[in-house]
């Protein structure tokens, strides 16, 4: 495995890790493809480096690991799924809103503006019935 | 009988091309949907049945099995598979109903259907493999699925809830695939029999960052706290049968690749108490959130999240008993929590909305609803004879059995998490059910279908059924238990 290869690995992982904590949408987009392609990489490390796995190219026993490569166009298939998914999302966000950024929830902002003012909702609601 | 295994992924999919082909017709579709998962259940069935004389295994496309994908249908496996595909059964003609008595009968969303089917090859691929990468396609079938159910019909809300939704379990799959590139890096192969020698023999730190990558991202998938902020945030505003299903199946998926991977990959119990304290504060945490919610469906959320934590305890405790209580709540859990959702929707439909504060005196206007609450909030709170006590009885007397310190804790916890989720539930019942109605506005009730209500009580009925089979169940999981702490069963059927 060469340090080259893991280097790239914490340093798609540290980048999409940081975009992935911002608010709008398009920055998390392109965290989840560096995370996505760090985690491609890291799968493609994990096979034993040898010559090209062609019958009859090489001696088997020198050949790589075919199978993490196989297993990594799966991943960069769902991924590149995952990717027009949240670029339809952002897209519908900016239509609706005029901006992608991840509003707060409103429920939750509910309860705690109710447990600011230190009155719960089922005292507010019998009062009302009464 | 092995040519059977494949058919619960297999006949969900091609409906799902069928349906999609038929997007103009959807009589066509429901006709197809409806008896895909039809067949589905009975194969299931036939599985469970099969499986009792030990684990069926299908090298998919005649690999030869270390290099090729396996399926097994083990009994958890079909256990799994015949509760959850009548669930969705269900799920899926109330959803039809709804579409009949909302009048969208010609013109419905051609897409829910398809999806639908896929989401369930999803769940049912993801219980019968036997391989970490197919587990992991499977997760990824189900969760690209419920992406679009959940952002269906992509109002401003559900796309505020559903980007939450994507992302976290975004950040759960690349988890669970970086856990994968290192398990292969360390062992040379992800098939889960073979992984058992070869796990065994790695160093104690290696395996345990390989155990602790798998339950970050499972933990994500089940909602353990402190991973479950995303669930009460994201399910309530998705349609009344998606959250239904979600709430029953998807969590579910992650607790049985947790069960899985515990015991037949990382056996000995070295995180026990990591996954005590983890099911403690789910418990807890969860039940409080519920308490504090003033919206039926957010409150429901609440106490899915927190009665992970029972399951999460079964699995902590690592014995016979506590598995076998874990598997038999699981199941129990699944059918219970779905109906709650399924009649919160009624609940919408009847009374405008699922606010406690709006609503009131449904008891006396629609007392076929009351009924259809009540029985499974009794089961869910665990008041005896319902099967939710019989499974917390069964945890409590595992937890006893064990005799730490830390499993008479999560014994309290259990009982006073059983008594708050009683009282959340209680609240609803006075509020929504109990009290004379509100006076002022309220939105003109929608009709709900005979189809609606008919799948609903077939659910509440199912509910019943696991207490009326408390035994024979709880033997049944009994076994089940056996076999994954004894290990050998699997690997002997899928490594001959």
């Amino acid at each position: 495995m060469s340090v080259s290869l893991l280097l790239a690995v914490g340093v798609l992982f540290a980048a999409g890790t940081v975009l992935l904590l911002e608010r709008t949408l398009t920055r998390v987009l392109l965290g989840v493809m560096l995370l996505g392609n760090g985690a491609n990489l890291l799968v493609l490390a994990a096979a034993r480096p040898g010559a090209p796995p062609i019958v009859g190219a090489a001696d088997p026993a020198e050949m790589t690991d075919p199978l993490p490569q196989a297993m990594i166009l799966t991943a960069i298939v769902i991924t590149l799924g995952m990717t027009a998914f949240l670029l339809a999302l952002a897209y519908r966000s900016w239509l609706l809103t005029g901006h992608d950024e991840v509003q707060d929830d409103a429920e939750d902002r509910r309860v705690r503006e109710l447990a600011d003012r230190d009155e719960g909702s089922d005292a507010e609601a019998l009062e009302a019935a009464r | 009988m092995t040519w059977l295994v494949p058919l619960p992924v297999v006949m969900p999919l091609l409906g799902a091309a069928a349906t999609l082909l038929m997007f103009r017709r959807p009589r066509v579709q429901r006709a197809i949907s409806v008896s895909v998962l039809t067949a589905t259940l009975l194969v299931s069935g036939m599985l469970l049945v099969l499986a009792a004389d030990g684990p069926l295994v299908v090298a998919v496309g005649g690999w030869p099995v270390p290099m090729g994908i396996v399926l097994v249908a083990d009994q958890l496996a079909t256990l799994m598979l015949v509760v959850s595909s009548a669930v969705t059964l269900c799920v899926l003609l109330y959803s039809i109903g709804q579409g009949g008595a909302d009048g969208d009968e010609e013109h419905p969303l051609s897409v829910y259907h398809p999806t639908y089917l896929i989401l369930t090859a999803g769940v049912t691929n993801a219980f019968l493999s036997g391989d970490l990468f197919n587990l992991y396609v499977g997760f990824e079938i189900l969760l690209a699925a419920s992406y679009v159910l959940i952002t269906l019909g992509g109002t401003e809300t559900r796309i505020r809830a559903g980007t939450t939704y994507v992302v976290v379990s975004l950040l759960s799959s690349v988890i669970f695939l970086a856990g994968i590139g290192l398990i292969y890096a360390a062992t040379g192969t992800l098939n889960m029999a073979q992984l058992v020698e070869r796990l065994d023999a790695l160093p104690d730190g290696v395996r345990l960052v390989l155990q602790g990558m798998l339950l970050l991202a499972f933990g994500i998938k089940a909602a353990i706290f402190p991973l479950s902020a995303w669930l009460p945030d994201s399910y309530p505003t998705a349609p009344a049968p998606v959250t239904a299903v979600f709430a029953g199946l998807l969590t579910k998926v992650g607790v049985y690749a947790i069960i899985r991977t515990e015991t037949l990959l990382f056996p000995g119990g070295r995180v026990a108490d990591l996954l005590m304290v983890a099911a403690l504060s789910t418990m807890v945490v969860g039940i409080l959130g519920a308490v504090a919610q003033s919206d039926i469906k957010r409150l429901l959320s609440f106490t899915l999240v927190s009665h992970i934590g029972y399951l999460l305890f079964g699995v902590g405790l690592a014995s016979r008993a506590g598995l076998s209580a874990a598997v038999f709540y699981t199941l129990h859990h699944i059918v219970v929590q779905t109906t709650l959702f399924l009649v919160a929707g009624l609940i919408e439909r009847r009374g405008g909305s699922t606010a406690l504060d709006r609503l009131g005196g449904l008891a006396r206007t629609a007392p076929l609803l009351a009924v259809l609450f009540f029985l499974p909030a009794l089961n869910l709170a665990g008041i005896p004879p319902f099967s939710g006590f019989l499974g917390k009885l069964g945890l409590i007397q595992a937890g006893a059995g064990d005799g730490s310190a830390l499993s008479w804790l999560l014994v309290g916890g259990s009982a006073v998490t059983s008594l708050l989720t009683l009282y959340a539930l209680a609240r609803v019942w006075n509020l929504a059910f109990w009290r004379t109605p509100v006076a002022g506005p309220v939105a003109a009730p929608l009709r709900s279908s005979r189809l609606m209500v008919t799948s609903t009580a077939a659910l509440v009925v199912a509910g019943m059924l696991f207490t009326v089979a408390a035994g024979p169940l709880y033997s049944l999981t009994d076994t089940v238990a056996a076999d994954l702490l004894a290990r050998s069963p699997y690997v002997r059927a899928v490594l001959p």
